[in-house]
């Protein structure tokens, strides 16, 4: 007998159960959890690279870093003496929460304020995920072209921190920041834009404060 | 091609609920994806049908209905759907305000029902 049978279940159910998993184990640990997202080449290892080393002194963070085959990124980051924790996702364009929770396994928690997590370089699958953050971070770059927000509005809408990176190279590109920045708060107002430059440094103290204040706020 | 990862929780689901309702095969799974949902049809039915072959979900059609954008004005109310090639540029028909809209619907990514035999 042919039936037929109404659901009406989130495909990615099991992602989220798991991300909800994460959300407390965070919050059980006052660890301020990011979900770093962007294009490849964007900056992000880059970022995360000045971060460390100059918020070393009042913050304590770590970083997973997720990669499609290597572990160069996870070299950079350890280099600055942060604890960092490779998963490779052998092709997969995302990470998911079941791959979180095992990288969790080899970190001390408790002895974290900030734990950042670098996922795959990607603009479009990473945003399907949740992984359980407080937020996620999209870094785009200038190079790439301000229309990005328009191309790929999921991530862009889902993001609190918008993170404009190579404003040095704004004289030889063709990229408007007020249009990106107009682009992302169209479907996103509360997104917060920071233009930055992490190969001068310029504009990144903004964004330190940002992190810092978002670190305090997970400790009450 | 997170589609491999959209597969794999589906066919679970599916799985779960032929047993719930003791369905031995299934013909049609129907898909509900939001405009804003970054799934791409093409590349789920490739996947599922990988994943499926020699399972009870062989030959399963995968049917999507994709749910358009909806906005709240964030100034007077007015509920609007606008192009969602357009989605940066979606000023309230009734008012002109462009920014802070509530996103109503565009980023579902559901399966709605199930038809198959017991
Ligand atoms: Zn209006």
């Amino acid at each position: 007998m042919s039936k037929a049978i109404p659901v009406i279940r989130n495909i990615l159910d099991a992602n989220n159960r798991l991300a909800d998993q994460l959300r407390n184990v965070y919050a059980e640990n006052n660890l301020l959890a990011l979900n770093l997202m962007s294009s490849p080449g964007a900056g992000k290892t880059s970022l995360l690279e000045r971060t460390l080393n100059d918020l070393r002194d009042e913050l304590r963070m770590a970083v997973i870093e997720g990669d499609l085959q290597t572990d160069n990124d996870a070299r950079r980051v350890a280099a600055t003496g942060a604890q960092a924790v490779q998963i490779n996702t052998e092709g997969g364009c995302h990470l998911d929460s079941s791959m979180i929770l095992e990288a969790l396994k080899q970190m001390d928690l408790a002895a974290l304020d900030v734990l950042f997590i670098e996922n795959v370089g990607n603009l479009v699958c990473p945003a399907e995920f949740d992984l359980g953050e407080r937020a996620k971070v999209t870094l785009l770059s200038v190079t790439e072209g301000d229309d990005k927000p328009e191309k790929y509005p999921m991530m862009f809408a889902q993001s609190k921190v918008l993170l404009l990176n190579k404003i040095d190279l704004l004289p030889y590109v063709d990229f408007d920041l007020d249009r990106a920045t107009r682009f992302a708060r169209a479907l996103n107002p509360e997104i917060v834009v920071f233009p930055v430059s992490c190969r001068t440094g310029e504009g990144l103290e903004p964004w330190y404060v940002w992190l810092k204040e978002a670190a305090l706020a997970e400790r009450r | 091609m997170h589609e491999m990862s959209i597969a794999d929780a589906l066919i679970r689901i599916v799985e779960t609920e032929m047993a719930n309702h003791g369905l031995r095969t299934v013909q049609r799974i129907t898909i509900q994806h939001g405009a804003l949902s970054t799934m791409v049809p093409e590349a789920l039915d490739l996947a599922f049908e990988a994943m499926t072959r020699g399972t009870a979900l062989e030959g399963a059609v995968l049917e999507y209905e994709k749910v358009p954008l909806s906005l709240r004005c964030s100034k007077c109310e007015t509920t609007f759907s606008p192009e969602v090639r357009s989605l940066h540029f979606a000023p309230c028909p009734s008012c002109g305000e462009e920014f802070a809209h509530a996103v109503l619907t565009g980023k579902e990514l559901n399966i709605a029902h199930i038809e198959g035999d017991t």
